[in-house]
């Protein structure tokens, strides 16, 4: 096969010393895991009724990721139950599956009276437009995963080495578009998601009719893939999907209003490892253009390169970004074109301007209205001042709306007709909930992850703390009147990425408690990698950098210039052409 | 060593040595020869260690199962053998029986100590002289252990005491409505029985010590025959006219004189949300000398708060500079309410002396009348409630004091072992605190321990509990308790640990909310994983799945419970007496009911079998 610049590829010249093809005993020990695992059911069920602990075991711990659990501890009380003799405060985070983000009034209803029951009374949006609930405990996750199943939901693949929760823009002006584009998405969701019957065995106790055996998972097989896969689908001009941060993407190509194909985008992903330069967050890499009707064989030919050729003898360098630098981009295309019989379509004309949400009312083209509300950091609980949760059900129970979660942690009332915007408008009013002036477009660009007190992985604060920093920068901004400047900032607990911090114009990943590392450069919609300017520093030293960054480039900026395009021009980080050079 | 080791059983080596360590030259050879003549007087032990246990828990079992012993020809042909016997609930009657023990052999009487928990009740109808020093438990029992010896001695197979002569002291605590019930049902019963009381029984309060002495040297004098020589028969060659039950005397700390033991950790181990405060506390025996076995406990002589103090002195008008007579000293008022005397605890003493200061007819009628109902006002009532609904004008320090009884050490089961922490005592402690009158109020041990730190020490002492001692390593044990209950098993897991004791051991835990009060959740843990405990089920009554206590997880497991038993575990139940034990009784009952084969009568006889046997033992409060 040749590839379009005429060199020649040979397929089967290949280093497959990390992949599938080596004995267990030679892979990483979670591929044995998964292997010996009887399709993810492991000993989960033996751990769900030990007295002794609200613990599970590492390795089912493991497992349970699959399921669209993680086992976390409440750090802040670690050491004070450290002392107490008592084992640490082990609660689990439930994430759900909810391809697009798209969901009913009633399954809004049961989404909140779930996090009322058993999570802590707060429900919290993510950033791949899906739902977790935090704080809750051993006992509680069948009831809360059966809840689920009432409405129609599940929590599979939210974690775990499978395609993840299948992303979708959003867009609530191109209405008809989002609604094609939504069907596809869900389609997809449906083909990759993970077949295995361990997940209604374990939580239902529905035991298979026979023993789950080869036919079990005919994609994936024992092991699943080496790691995560992340898809979604960007609607151009809005890039909200972050669709360079994505394993594989598909930005929609529309012929008058209607879905004609995509442009499929491969290779993006977020996760590091401070200090370990082998590790590097990738921008994606666009392939080409695909129809509309070549879309699953396409994700079948995708994920199965990955599968097959993906690194699963190092964890760290599992991921499909490492199987494209390591194989390059065009020996993975030859091979993707290989398993498909066809080559890519020429790359179709497109164009992102934003990776934001626009707040308010918007009209869709099929004539419905839609609200963004700015949910600040996706955090859905009642303020004092400002019932949020409590507001949402009173909406939700008026039967007006859908709910739709963006990849920007927002909640869009979507599908509203023009007639029922008044009483949506007073409910909103009446919690306090309405979309209002944000105190700077930089707080309405803003993203961060969890972290503490429930992330394991966390060693900074992140959702409790980037609030209280961005009213710090807006002392900065108001300064250098930048206060209507939209610029994005992302700030992350740990290294790994889950608020796509390496995309922002600002960024910082926590390294010790107050300290961080901090990021410039980034191309506004995400479609460049920041840079990081200094390592480990506290808030002063952030403050002051950003106020030198920021003065300068109040002065100096070009007419339509972007804060991370002028701190490149203006030499303040250098560029990042390509992941891999990202910690050059 | 081996030599002394295989004569003396291992706990005996260990008193003679933690003796030895004591004395000085001169006391080393006057016991020398205390011990040469006194071996030549006293009567072999007759019976056998009440444990197989080889780290010395034991409470020699002394009995006079067989024929009386003669005395000695070197003593006076009239004397006749005494046979003191204990039931003891914290250790005090058992002290109080090795006095009197001691107090007759220094009038020449050969006398003999057993446990009443222990004693064979067939020898009964043949012993001389018995002396009795009985504690009350609770709401009127004898103590768990001796349980057994009331039923006996109340029952059809009671023997005809004829030619028994016998004393009765009774203890107790005023507090409660059947004040020195054990003592009294014994008094009672031996004279019905046709035995000759050699004294009026006397009963004592939680301030025994004066009239026990008293008691002590009644009893003596009753059973000392006239033409005894007034010299010590126990008169061995170097004796150099000290008195030896002087002499014997324990030189180490104890209850009379505690050792001020420093805090070495003190902090909650409930979680936040607990809707209970129960804390760990570490203390240093470090140049105490105190040793203790796995079941002990540790005696906290507590003072009280200074703030109730001040309180109660606001409501009397009293400065707290007044001079106060005590039977210790003089005291100041507020020093004598702070370390001294009882305040946050009323007695009929009280009630009665209040009742004449207020000249209230009220209080009165409940001094004088219905005993239930006294109690039950008396414990609504702290003598500060009193000055607030009776006040006493113009009362004085001398009468306030008056009513007052002294305040008495608390005892607290060990939570340690000194194998795996030498030198070390550690505590748990449930933090006493309830509303009355819409006062929040607290208990006086537990609330001065929850104010102590680091920098403070708290005199402590050693209060021994033979009934809840390990068996051998190689036997199971099944243990059972609630809430602070766990403490001595902390301390049993403590001691197999370190022996690397190949029985198997089950606890059965139980408490309110698995998140905040799984009390000693990682010890537990860690003891599951590296074998020590081989099984745990915890029962927690107020989670959400519902409520469920000890007894309910017996039950679920009372199969296996049956199989243990009949592989020879040995039970231990340890925590509240009111509710947990019974019903844990019951639950236990009926498991060898059903899984052996019982009918209800049967199963009830097989549970007295097996506390007889001293596998089913008991530290309730």
């Amino acid at each position: 096969m040749a590839s379009k610049s005429g060199i020649k590829i040979d397929l089967h010249n290949v280093d497959r010393s990390n992949d599938i093809s080596q004995p267990l005993s030679e892979l990483a020990p979670e591929e044995a895991l998964k292997h010996g695992s009887d399709y993810l059911k492991g000993g989960i069920e033996l751990d769900l009724i030990d007295e002794i602990t609200a613990a599970v075991d590492e390795n089912n711990n493991k497992l349970m990721k699959f399921h669209g659990i993680y086992m976390q501890d409440h750090r802040d009380h670690r050491d004070e139950r450290r002392r107490q003799k008592l084992e640490p405060e082990y609660t689990y985070m439930l994430r759900a599956r909810l391809p697009g983000g798209v969901c009913s009034g009633e399954q809004w209803l049961k989404i909140d009276e779930l996090g009322r029951l058993y999570g802590d009374n707060t429900v919290r949006l993510t950033t791949r437009q899906t739902f977790q609930y935090h704080y809750l405990e051993k006992d509680s996750l069948r009831k809360v995963m059966l809840g689920l199943r009432e409405v129609g939901l599940d929590s599979k693949a939210a974690c775990g080495d499978v395609a993840r929760t299948v992303m979708s823009g959003v867009h609530p002006g191109l209405s008809k578009l989002h609604k094609q584009v939504y069907a596809v998405a869900q389609q997809t969701s449906d083909h990759v998601i993970h077949r295995t019957s361990a997940y209604e065995e374990v939580w239902f106790g529905e035991a298979p009719a026979e023993p789950r055996g080869d036919g079990e998972e005919p994609f994936y097989g024992r092991q699943y893939m080496p790691r995560k896969f992340k898809i979604g689908f960007a609607i151009p001009p809005s890039n909200d999907i972050d669709i360079y941060s994505q394993d594989l993407g598909f930005i929609a190509v529309a012929s008058r209003g209607k879905l004609v194909g995509f442009n499929v985008t491969v290779g993006g992903g977020m996760g590091r490892t401070d200090r370990a330069p082998e590790t590097y967050p990738r921008i994606a890499d666009v392939l080409g253009y695909i129809t509309v009707d070549q879309l699953i064989p396409t994700l079948d030919a995708v994920m199965g390169v990955q599968r097959d050729y993906g690194n699963r003898r190092v964890r760290a360098r599992a991921r499909f970004k490492y199987t494209l630098d390591d194989k390059g981009v065009d020996w993975v295309k030859a091979a993707i074109e290989d398993r498909l019989g066809f080559e890519f379509g020429a790359t179709k004309p497109f164009e992102f301007t934003s990776n934001g949400d626009a707040f308010g009312w918007d009209t869709g083209d099929d004539g419905l209205e839609h609200c963004t509300l700015w949910i600040e950091n996706g955090r859905i609980i009642d303020h004092p001042d400002r019932p949020l949760m409590t507001g949402l059900r009173k909406i939700a129970q008026t039967g007006l709306c859908t709910f739709r979660m963006t990849p920007n942690q927002s909640l869009i009332l979507g599908d509203v007709k023009p007639e029922d915007r008044p009483a949506i408008d007073a409910l909103l009013e009446a919690h306090n909930i309405a979309p209002k002036q944000i105190s700077s477009q930089l707080r309405a660009n803003s993203m961060a992850c969890v972290a503490l007190p429930t992330c394991a992985l966390a060693m900074a604060e992140s959702e409790r703390y980037l609030p209280e920093l961005i009213t710090k920068i807006e002392g900065i901004l108001g300064k250098y009147d930048l206060l209507e400047e939209p610029i994005t900032i992302r700030s992350t607990g740990c290294p790994n990425g889950c608020a796509r911090p390496y995309i922002a114009e600002i960024a910082l990943t926590g390294r010790a408690p107050g300290k961080y590392n901090l990021y410039l450069g980034a191309g506004f919609h995400g479609q460049r990698l920041n840079k990081m300017l200094h390592e480990n520093v506290g808030e002063e030293k952030i403050l002051e950098t950003l106020d030198d960054a920021l003065g300068r480039f109040a002065g100096e900026r070009l007419p339509g210039e972007h804060f991370g395009d002028f701190t490149i021009r203006a030499g303040i980080v250098a560029e990042v052409k390509e992941g891999r050079f990202f910690n050059d | 060593m081996e030599s002394q080791a295989s004569i003396l059983t291992t706990a005996q080596w260990e008193q003679i040595n933690q003796l030895a360590s004591t004395l000085d030259r001169e006391q080393a050879i006057w016991v020398t020869g205390y011990l040469a003549g006194r071996n030549s007087l006293t009567p072999p032990t007759v019976g056998v260690p009440a444990d197989t246990n080889g780290n010395g828990a034991s409470g020699a079992a002394v009995n006079g199962g067989a024929a009386p012993i003669e005395a000695p020809a070197a003593a006076a042909p009239a004397a006749r053998l005494a046979t003191i016997l204990y039931a003891t609930d914290t250790g005090n009657a058992k002290e109080l029986a090795g006095m009197l023990k001691g107090a007759a052999e220094a009038k020449g009487i050969t006398a003999q100590v057993a446990d009443l928990a222990d004693y064979k009740v067939r020898g009964l109808k043949d012993e001389q002289d018995v002396l009795i020093i009985a504690a009350t438990h609770g709401e009127g029992e004898p103590p768990p252990a001796a349980v057994e010896f009331f039923e006996f001695i109340g029952g059809k197979r009671a023997p005809k005491l004829d030619g028994v002569r016998f004393a009765v002291l009774a203890l107790g605590d005023s507090t409660y409505e059947f004040y020195c019930a054990a003592g009294r049902i014994l008094d009672e019963r031996f004279a019905e029985l046709g035995a000759e009381r050699l004294i009026d029984r006397v009963e004592c309060d939680v301030d025994y010590e004066d009239d026990a002495d008293a008691w002590i040297a009644s009893v003596v004098d009753a059973i000392t025959p006239s033409a005894t020589p007034a010299a010590p028969a126990v008169n061995g060659t170097a004796v150099n006219g000290t008195a030896p039950a002087e002499a014997a005397a324990p030189s180490t700390y104890s209850k009379r004189n505690p050792f001020p033991a420093a805090i070495l950790e003190n902090h909650p181990l409930t979680g936040r949300g607990s809707t209970k405060e129960t804390r760990h506390v570490e203390l240093s025996l470090e140049g105490s000398g105190l040793t203790y076995l796995p079941g002990d406990a540790l005696g906290i002589v507590a003072q009280n708060d200074p703030a109730v103090v001040d309180a109660l002195l606001g409501e009397l008008g009293l400065t707290g500079s007044e001079t106060v007579s005590l039977k210790s000293g003089e005291q100041s008022l507020r020093e004598a309410l702070t370390t001294t005397l009882e305040i946050t605890a009323s007695t009929p003493r009280f009630i009665t002396n209040w009742a004449e200061l207020t000249g209230s007819d009220r209080l009165r009628a409940y001094a004088e009348g219905d005993v239930k109902r006294r109690t039950q006002f008396l414990e609504e009532h702290h003598p500060i409630d009193f000055a607030r609904k009776y006040p006493a004008k113009g009362i004085t320090a001398e009468q306030l004091v008056a009513g007052l009884r002294p305040l008495q050490p608390r005892l607290y089961s060990i939570a340690s072992s000194l194998e795996a922490a030498p030198d070390e005592a550690h505590l748990t402690v449930s933090t006493v605190q309830y509303n009355l009158y819409l006062r929040p109020r607290v208990g006086v041990a537990s609330g001065y321990l929850r104010g102590l730190t680091d920098e403070h020490t708290v005199p402590v002492y050693i209060s021994e509990n033979d009934h809840f001692r390990l068996p051998a390593d190689d036997v199971p044990i099944i243990m059972i308790g609630a809430g602070t209950g766990v403490a001595p098993y902390r301390s049993f897991l403590q001691e197999r640990e370190v022996r690397e004791a190949t029985g198997q051991s089950w606890l059965f835990f139980g408490e309110r909310n698995f998140r905040s009060d799984f009390l000693y959740q990682v010890e537990w843990q860690e003891w599951l994983r590296n074998g020590t405990l081989t099984r745990l089920d915890p029962a927690f009554s107020r989670d959400k799945g519902g409520r469920t206590y000890v007894q309910d997880k017996l039950r679920l497991r009372g199969a296996e419970v049956w199989d243990w038993l009949e592989d020879g575990a040995v039970l231990y139940v340890c925590g509240d007496a009111t509710n947990m034990a019974p019903d844990v009784h019951a639950t236990l009952r009926d498991i060898v009911a059903e899984h052996g084969g019982k009918d209800a009568e049967a199963a009830e006889d097989f549970l007295h079998e097996l506390k007889r046997d001293h596998r089913y033992r008991l530290d309730v409060y």
